[in-house]
């Protein structure tokens, strides 16, 4: 069996540093624009639709759906699954699809969030529901 | 203000190496424009603009001096770096310096060794952190386009194997293509499966190389030697997530680029007679196709299919000199070599088994960075005068 894949702790940076320690007591948080109303992913302090600099962090659910998905087949870390997965709340996201059998991975399909350790901040992955 | 009819593409040089350990880069570079130059009838002391992109080494202080461009007559420089189609963006902003009289010969480089071993870091973006850890590369980035095509339109691996078929019997006749060898459907589908639906065989070539040109005006390229080809039309767009609203992967920033390209030039996609078409892999090339309006969205594994881009076969003749699916992708850039093989198609230069008959107008249009993840596009319309 090999050793779990070792994840780089993210940089942080003032922007988006309460994403970081919000992660760090397991809540998931995306950005929400109080002038246009949208939701966004990755968190910026403006809105990328509207340009207001009214954007306030909210707790997700974690809740999502498989929108696409590529299984590399090798890698020096062994098979693993891209994926972008949308969010109950809107916005759609890059990660990675794991704990599960690889193969199986579907369109469509319901999956939740799961946290992966690093020496910082853990990251947001998702696994099937 | 239109760029169109005011920039002629005078010289062009594509490096005949595809593995080049004994050169450094900055050499490729120097190479590539020795030949572009002469290949117009130029010398460097006729540059007075020059263009270079990220495989640069330093970028363009050092690509300057390093050449021995003449500083007292260089006056415009231009390092728009937009991945595998700078150097078409490159040959719109070089029209554009050209019609405003900013400069009058204008190199575009692009050269590197990526066969030869790894390529240099990019920077990172704002995304850095919220991305880096998934491991997105060309292979699955792309293969995530192809899955959700293939779930929203029923597109088949049979069908994207037709465009690697069709670019191998172009390479067949290309004496400097890495992979010359006619493959079949079965071919594709039965070579291992890299990144699920991409198989090895719909992945272009890693090589080393490079490419040049020459763009110059009108009076000018009526002065040399060569079949006077010239742009009319050009597109540049550019493609993200946006904060993850309305994700769709099945379409590219080609559906800007492409019609800026058309209006410009006042043609549409029937008169278009030979299509360099970028092919990174082979759902590239599918998307483009449709992005560009040579089909419907949804319909482009049909129109790929049963040989509809082999040159005098199919109705679209396209990458006739192997593409990068086969010949060349120098750098992991594909842009320069598009733009390379539509002049040659133009002049008439090329092979003559893949030649298109009367070949007066070409489009040559390329993507850069990861087409499922953030991209650009651009796309330039050719004629022969």
């Amino acid at each position: 069996m090999a050793e779990p894949k070792k994840y780089n702790a993210p940089l942080i940076n003032p922007e988006t540093a309460p994403f970081w320690d919000a992660a760090k007591q397991g809540r998931f948080m995306i950005k929400r624009c109080t002038a246009c109303g949208e939701p966004h992913y990755f968190p910026r302090s403006i809105c990328p639709f509207c340009f207001s600099d009214k954007t306030v962090w909210e707790e997700a659910s974690g809740e999502a759906t498989v929108y696409t998905y590529s299984l590399m087949r090798k890698s020096p870390t062994g098979p693993y699954a891209i994926a972008y997965v949308t969010l109950k709340e809107g916005p759609s996201l890059q990660t990675n699809i794991v704990d599960c059998d690889l193969d199986t991975i579907k369109i469509g399909q319901k999956v939740k969030l799961v946290w992966k350790p690093t020496d910082g901040a853990p990251l947001p992955f998702f696994t099937v529901a | 203000m239109t760029i169109k009819g005011k920039a002629y593409i005078a010289g062009i040089y594509e490096h005949p190496t595809r593995h080049a350990p004994d050169k450094s880069t900055a050499q490729l570079h120097a190479e590539v424009a020795k030949g572009a130059l002469e290949d117009a009838g130029l010398t460097k002391d006729d540059v007075d603009g020059y263009f270079c992109a990220g495989d640069a080494p330093g970028g363009l202080w050092p690509m300057v001096d390093y050449l021995g461009l003449n500083t007292r007559k260089l006056r415009h420089v231009d390092s728009t770096e937009t991945g595998g189609c700078s150097y078409l963006i490159h040959l719109g902003h070089a029209a554009e310096a050209i019609a405003a009289g900013k400069c009058s010969v204008a190199l575009v480089t692009l050269a590197g060794k990526p066969r030869t071993g790894p390529m240099p870091p990019r920077a990172a973006g704002a995304e850095a952190d919220f991305e880096s850890a998934y491991g997105a590369t060309t292979h699955n980035a792309y293969g995530m386009c192809a899955m959700r095509h293939m779930h929203d339109y029923g597109t088949t691996s049979e069908q994207l194997a037709w465009i690697k078929v069709a670019a191998s019997h172009h390479a067949q006749y290309n004496p400097h293509a890495m992979l010359k060898d006619v493959v079949t459907v079965e071919d594709v589908l039965n070579s291992p499966m890299i990144s699920d639906p991409l198989h090895r065989m719909d992945c272009c070539v890693v090589t080393d190389g490079g490419g040049a040109m020459i763009v110059t005006t009108p009076e000018i390229a009526k002065r040399l030697k060569k079949p006077l080809v010239r742009l009319i039309g050009h597109g540049e767009a550019m493609k993200g997530p946006r904060g993850g609203k309305d994700l769709d992967l099945t379409y590219s920033a080609g559906v800007w680029s492409g019609p800026r390209a058309f209006e410009e030039a006042g043609v549409t996609q029937k008169d278009i007679k030979y299509a360099s078409i970028y092919d990174s892999f082979t759902i590239t090339v599918l998307m483009q196709l449709e992005d560009l309006g040579f089909c419907k969205k949804g319909e482009g594994g049909k129109f790929v299919a049963d040989g509809n881009l082999i040159s005098g076969v199919g109705k679209l003749p396209f990458n006739t000199d192997g593409g990068g699916l086969c010949s060349n992708h120098p750098v992991n850039r594909g842009g320069m070599t598009k733009i390379l093989e539509a002049v040659r198609q133009l002049r008439g230069e090329a092979h003559p088994k893949v030649q298109v008959p009367n070949c007066d107008l070409a489009i040559a249009h390329g993507t850069g960075g990861l087409l499922g993840v953030r991209h650009a596009a651009s796309t330039c319309i050719l004629e022969r005068v």
